[in-house]
């Protein structure tokens, strides 16, 4: 019984909690780059956890137990996903038991109890946003699902372990059914991350909020555990998406040379998706509400073709 | 195994066309249209270059060439001129709301997988399991004919199924004889003349493009 | 001959397309169809005496079947250019037309004329479609030519819906060469009619009848078969009218010719009766369907064009039937009725001059007004409904005798559909004739040759059947079997 998979789980897990505010530092200096400010530099989503850890938390007389679990739950569920999607290597113990289907599941269950805590004080906006959010996470999960599906038809397997597997080992680079699924699951991550076009991260206004309006009420430690999820769960859906659709460089199965090397590689990859990411939400504004539909509509409809096009074109 | 790479290539414009045409499908903006409709003819060149390129066809290349010129350059500048010089209006109606068009979309394409199965059977070409492809894109041509209440979207949804067809033959047969290719050609450009007549005539008689406009000649009348 | 026939036509369009407008543009229309009439009765000559010919390296094919369809198209157009001189003349009078309009006008008559003598003719199954889509695009901006609402909303109609018919009618040519494809190797070869119907056996049965499915469905639309025909009684009723008499008279003949063309090779690879069973079914349907609408009709030219898909849904059943007596029957009254009802039209084209309207409310009084236009309309509906002594009457009991034989549970049906437009048409068109003269009536003279010649001819058909016709119809109904 080898050590090193629960070494490199471990390690993992570390690598999650420590880079994944650097992510969103990084996504944050360069859309102010791009869109020409000066930015607050890349590590000070660090100092905005440290700051709100030292806060006191202020609870309404009202919340319930949910209100004060919610935090650990979200936080640790965004955790427990960070050791099932492969990073280093695919060599992972959880692999076995642990497919994408569970992933889903675990994002599924961090929203349902996000937006049970947004209703419990009863707020209007708390409300809202969660009403808005169930709205989009019902259209969103089943194109996510669909496009999962395509993704294991290629590999005849939902463990994402085994997927990068697959892809790594180099059967078929152009394949229109994955590259339907990419295209799907890049507008997928949009609306389950909340970001532009879906919903805008950064507003202050609360008529415009989805994610933000559910935990407007949030202070102090709660409020640093959430933040600090919400970071990991964009980096978790970013690195979702290169284990599954662009994995080269995560090492292979048994092979403990080349983790520092998917290391770099996972830091090469990151910067390239903050790029990406930072084009798609300048180059886009954010939609409005009832747009949604079809924004999501057509997420499912590109997963869709990408099943339709593995049985009709391969 | 080059042959190999090419089936993967063509396949996966094959996968791009069908995508431009859902696109055209849920496409509100005109010019947005337009730009797909442009960039479909460009994969189905680039399509008919590859499969003339495995078959060793040289009238392929012709073909593609002659797509190319018309499908993607000389059309899509008609229409946007067209676009600009009648002021059409920026934004199209659908008669069907969009999610509900798109399932209906996915519908077709299921279909004509199904229509073409025996076909496919039959076919020893490397391009057989692209002819779905080809129907699929002419139905969901006739999709947007019908769900669309705009003169102009009708007729790029005339075009998407002539694309449709063009792709047929080239994946099912290797490309028609190319004197019929010709004279093809030759008629999808008089009809192109013709419409950007008919716009004008529309436009001059009804002040709008608005196909609905046009429901004068009823039964019984 | 061949090269004159189709050569006439073309160079008539482009020195019409200068002169169009000028006083004497009408005579070198006649003159140029009149020398297109003369050149195809030289090749219906040489093939009666000859047989069937190939031409131009495989290029055309000139048979019993075509060449009478050939003749009859030429035939057509000499007459019609002739009535278009009084007619369009008028028009420009009345002010309806410019002189851009009338030099278009003058082109592109002759250019359709030139395209369905190619469709004829042909023996490349894609040149056939290719000269059919080019005789619908000729004549879309005709029949918008007065630029009302209306006349812009029936072109572009005819525009979309001619254009999807014909688009599927171009995949089933794809998959016909697909299928020939594999039996007679690639290149323009395998889509030689001659070369297909010698293989027709070979060809695989299941392409086949989906390709078949799609032909049907788009040449379908243009011989203007039930439920595809909603362009139909728009664009013939809109356009000038020697353009509906063509329109009825000639393209619907053609599109069926092409039909019945796929029909033979579909039956040669299936060997079932799928093919003429589709074909029956589209025919009588479109048989019901438009006796019955005829009754609801208020335009005159619009009833004459529902008049015009019954017609056509009687000659879809007759083909679809099969058999000798039946096809004779067929191609009988494909030809009858091309003569019968561009008569019709000629005749209405004058009533509705007239009258400054083609609501048939208005119309009244014509055997008084003008009798050669009243008793001329009179003729044309007796020749239309199947009174004997005319032609009419003679195809289409043919068709139910080998109804009776083949298929006597559509017999009821069939006359059904004959009987409601018997009486739909008598309905409106008596009140039409008689009466006293309307006061919107104003007096014209009309072109009397096309009328009188036609109705000649009818009425000749139905009496007597020349021997030359006789032959060829059977060579005709051999090459169909």
């Amino acid at each position: 019984m080898s050590i090193y998979p629960y070494m490199i789980e471990i390690a993992q897990i570390l690598i999650l909690l420590a880079v994944a505010p650097a992510f969103a530092g990084w996504v944050k200096v360069l859309k102010c780059w791009s869109q020409g400010r000066g930015s607050a530099g890349l590590f000070q989503p660090y100092r905005d956890i440290r700051k709100l850890f030292s806060k006191d938390v202020v609870l309404a007389e009202n919340a319930s137990w949910i209100f004060r679990f919610t935090p650990y739950l979200v936080f640790g569920t965004a955790v427990l996903a960070g050791g099932i999607i492969p990073v280093l290597s695919v060599d992972l113990p959880l692999a076995a038991t642990a497919d994408v289907i569970v992933l889903v599941a675990l994002f599924a269950i961090a929203r349902f109890f996000t937006a049970l805590a947004g209703l419990d004080i009863g707020t209007a906006f708390g409300g809202m946003g969660s009403s808005r959010e169930m709205t989009i996470a019902s259209l969103a999960e089943p194109a996510m699902l669909m496009a999962i599906f395509t993704m294991s038809l290629a590999s005849k397997s939902t463990s994402l372990s085994h997927m990068a597997q697959v892809v790594i080992s180099g059967q078929s680079v152009l394949r229109p059914s994955i590259s339907f699924a990419l295209l799907a699951f890049i507008l997928i991550a949009l609306a389950e991350t909340g970001r532009i076009p879906v919903d805008n991260p950064a507003t202050h206004l609360e008529l415009t909020m989805i994610h933000e309006a559910m935990i407007l009420e949030y202070s102090g430690r709660h409020l640093a555990l959430i933040e600090w999820a919400s970071m990991m769960k964009l980096f978790l859906f970013v690195m979702l998406g290169i284990a599954a659709f662009f994995p080269w460089g995560i090492a292979a199965s048994g092979d403990l040379l080349a983790v520092p090397a998917a290391f770099f590689f996972m830091l090469l990859k990151l910067v390239f998706a903050g790029i990406g990411l930072v084009l798609i939400e300048t180059g886009l504004a954010k939609m409005r509400l009832f747009r949604l539909t079809e924004f999501l509509g057509s997420a499912f409809l590109l997963a869709t073709l990408g099943m339709l096009s593995y049985f009709i074109l391969e | 195994m080059h042959l190999n790479i090419a089936a993967q290539i063509n396949s996966f414009l094959a996968a791009l066309i069908l995508l431009t045409a859902f696109g055209m499908l849920v496409q509100r903006r005109m010019y947005g249209l337009i730009h797909l409709f442009a960039w479909q003819g460009l994969f189905l060149s680039i399509s008919t270059a590859v499969v003339g390129f495995v078959a060793g066809k040289q009238h392929l290349y012709i073909s593609s060439v002659l797509t190319l010129s018309l499908k993607v350059i000389l059309l899509p500048y008609i229409l946007h001129v067209l676009t600009q010089r009648l002021k059409i209006q920026r934004e199209v109606e659908t008669i069907v709301n969009v999610p509900l068009t798109m399932l209906i979309g996915i519908a077709l394409v299921i279909f004509s997988y199904h229509l073409m199965a025996p076909v496919r059977e039959l076919s020893t070409l490397v391009t057989r399991s692209t002819l779905a492809v080809g129907l699929a894109t002419v139905l969901i041509g006739l999709l947007m004919m019908i769900t669309r209440r705009h003169a102009v979207t009708q007729i790029i949804g005339f075009l998407a199924m002539e694309n449709g067809l063009f792709f047929a033959a080239t994946s099912a047969t290797y490309g028609m004889p190319l004197v019929v290719e010709l004279g093809v050609a030759l008629d999808i450009l008089i009809a192109a003349f013709i419409f950007g007549i008919f716009f004008f005539h529309i436009h001059t008689t009804f002040d709008s493009l608005d196909v609905d406009q046009m429901a004068r000649l009823k039964e019984g009348d | 001959m061949l090269l004159i026939l189709l050569g006439v036509p073309l160079i008539a369009a482009i020195v019409l397309a200068f002169v169009g407008d000028r006083r004497y543009a009408a005579e070198i229309n006649i003159l140029g169809s009149v020398a297109n009439f003369a050149a195809g009765l030289a090749l219906a000559l040489e093939v009666y005496y000859h047989g069937p010919m190939l031409a131009g390296r495989q290029f055309f094919f000139v048979d019993a079947f075509n060449v009478y369809l050939a003749v009859l198209t030429s035939f057509v157009s000499m007459t019609t250019a002739v009535f278009s001189r009084r007619y369009m003349r008028r028009e420009r009078e009345h002010g309806r037309i410019g002189a851009i309009r009338m030099r278009f006008y003058h082109a592109m008559f002759q250019v359709f004329i030139f395209a369905m003598l190619l469709c004829l003719l042909t023996n490349n199954v894609g040149i056939l479609w290719i000269a059919m889509e080019l005789a619908t695009l000729s004549t879309v901006l005709l029949v918008s030519l007065y630029r009302t609402p209306t006349a812009i909303e029936a072109a572009w109609k005819y525009f979309i819906l001619c254009g999807v018919g014909i688009a599927q009618a171009l995949f089933g040519t794809v998959l016909l060469y697909f299928a020939a494809e594999k039996v007679l190797g690639e290149g323009g070869d395998a889509l030689l009619w001659t070369n297909l119907s010698r293989v027709s056996g070979q060809l695989e049965p299941t392409v086949l009848s989906l390709a078949f499915v799609f032909l049907m469905v788009g040449y379908g639309t243009k011989v203007g078969l039930v439920p595809l025909h909603n362009w139909l009684p728009d664009a013939h009723s809109e356009g000038p009218t020697p353009i509906s008499a063509v329109l009825s008279g000639l393209l619907l003949n053609v599109a069926l010719y092409a039909l019945v063309r796929c029909k033979v090779l579909v039956d040669g690879s299936t060997g079932t009766h799928h093919a003429g069973n589709i074909m029956m079914g589209f025919g009588l349907l479109s048989i019901l369907v438009a006796a019955f609408s005829l009754l609801r009709q208020k335009d005159i030219k619009r009833m004459f064009s529902y008049s015009s898909i019954e017609h056509m849904g009687i000659a879809t059943f007759a083909f679809g039937l099969g058999g000798p007596i039946a096809t004779f029957g067929g191609l009988l009254h494909m030809l009858v009725h091309s003569l019968a009802k561009s008569s019709i039209f000629f005749t209405v084209g004058h009533a509705s001059q007239m009258h400054r309207t083609q609501d048939m409310d208005k119309i009244r009084g014509l055997f008084r007004g003008n009798p050669l236009v009243g008793w001329g309309m009179m003729l044309g509906v007796m020749a239309i409904v199947g009174m004997p002594p005319f032609g009419i009457f003679t195809s289409e009991f043919l068709i139910l005798t080998a109804t009776i034989k083949d298929a006597p549970l559509l017999t009821p049906f069939l006359l059904l559909g004959l009987a409601v437009a018997f009486a739909a048409l008598f309905k409106r068109v008596q009140p039409m004739v008689s009466g006293e003269v309307p006061p919107n009536q104003k007096p014209m003279t009309v072109a009397n040759l096309p009328v009188l010649l036609h109705m000649a001819l009818v009425l000749f058909l139905g009496v007597y059947m020349p021997d030359f016709l006789n032959q060829w119809f059977h060579t005709a109904v051999e090459l169909l079997k």
